[in-house]
């Protein structure tokens, strides 16, 4: 098997950032999943077998999710930046320029730390105080 | 691999998000200093020194005709809390365990995060650090162990603070006792001297473990000036058959811009 995955030598990776590594590959792999079964139905004239392909890409969706959740979670500015976009109505690309702008400068401040780091990420606390 | 050599470490990746995770929730209420003052970084393992912009003659410069001057910088302090977690109560902590021992951690964030509070309120001297109640030029205020004068003492604190030209908001630090005393206390009518405080000030009140007494100060921004290099994170030392050692570790360093925008109350 293979390490492709990687683009930097992996032993010189900490336990944190190949776990990153790992969530983000499964991430694309089960978007890669969701568009081949988007297709395969598309083609597939059984209706049985677009049954079953319709169940397994929800079972995609599902994954990807919870790929997507896990990544959020350990990386703070993606998840301030998602919370900016995601399940809103209007114009995205405006809510993404909106997002990044806020969620980066608020990270600077606030001395966040990089995707993948080691340190506990702990920063400035002022805006912990009510 | 980092100078904290994690993977060295006989701990799975399961634990590593627990002992973090732990170290997270134990600091969140006990790094006082750093909901009041300004925070820069973290700029990482390898940076040194904060740049004063300060310069000082030095003597004797080799060559005639021309002058020297050296760079004045604050050398950043590495401040490190040893801990040892039993083996264990790790494997149990794999095993599913909700209730593993992480005592040595806890108390390690604590005294950490204590003599940060310590550092930035009252200084490092072998550190070069000033902190900001013995910078403050202002007269200090007696807090005394009355609860119900408090909300004067601190009023004329910020009184001080505005009559030298500093704005708000303002916050207010309390050591452990002054906070117990605080929050045990209702004033005539039962409202609560905690929110009395708090609309005097107009900012926030802090639990500061580390600080003696009390400390009222401008929020605004630019006056306190607090700097880490490496910001905290969990190392990982040596292990036997029965634990292993880690630290907790920061490189900080810290300087009052402002001495007036603060006054202490002991």
């Amino acid at each position: 098997m293979g390490f492709d995955q990687y683009h930097e030598p992996p032993e010189e990776l900490s336990a944190e950032t190949r776990t990153f590594v790992r969530l983000c590959t499964s991430l694309t792999e089960e978007a890669e999943a969701i568009g081949w079964y988007q297709q395969r139905m598309a083609v597939e004239t059984d209706g049985e077998a677009r049954a079953i392909m319709h169940d397994a890409q929800g079972e995609e969706f599902k994954h990807f999710c919870m790929d997507l959740e896990f990544l959020l979670r350990r990386t703070p500015l993606w998840r301030e930046i998602a919370e900016g976009i995601l399940f809103r109505d209007g114009d995205i690309v405006e809510h993404g320029e909106e997002a990044e702008e806020e969620a980066t400068e608020g990270a600077a401040e606030r001395g966040a730390p990089l995707a993948g780091g080691e340190s506990l990420g702990i920063g400035s606390l002022r805006e912990a105080v009510a | 691999m980092s100078h904290l050599l994690r993977e060295h470490a006989p701990i799975t990746e399961g634990n590593w998000e627990l002992l973090d995770s732990e170290a997270r929730e134990r600091f969140a209420p006990a790094l006082a200093a750093r909901k009041l003052v300004d925070f820069a970084g973290p700029h990482g393992w390898q940076y040194s020194a904060t740049n004063l912009g300060r310069v000082e003659e030095i003597d004797d410069p080799p060559g005639k005709g021309v002058v020297g001057v050296q760079r004045q910088v604050l050398a950043l302090v590495e401040l490190r809390a040893p801990f040892a977690i039993s083996r264990a109560e790790l494997a149990d902590a794999d095993r599913g365990a909700e209730d593993a021992d992480l005592e040595p951690l806890d108390a390690a964030a604590h005294r950490i995060a204590v003599a940060e509070n310590a550092a930035v309120f009252h200084g490092w001297k072998a550190a070069g650090i000033t902190g900001i109640v013995e910078a403050s030029p202002h007269d200090l205020i007696a807090l005394g162990e009355d609860c119900e004068r408090y909300p004067r003492h601190v009023a004329k604190a910020v009184d001080a603070l505005l009559s030298a030209g500093i704005q708000g908001p303002y916050g207010l630090a309390l050591g452990p006792d002054a906070h117990t005393r605080v929050l045990e206390t209702s004033e005539h009518g039962g409202y609560p001297l905690l929110e009395h405080l708090r609309e005097v000030v107009g900012g926030p009140l802090v639990w500061s473990p580390g600080l003696r007494g009390a400390a009222v100060l401008s929020v605004r921004g630019g006056d306190f000036l607090f700097e880490v290099g490496e910001d905290l994170s969990i190392g990982y030392e040596s292990h036997d058959a029965g634990a292993v050692n880690l630290y907790l570790e920061e490189s900080l360093s810290f300087r009052v811009a402002t001495p007036e925008a603060a006054v202490a109350l002991t």
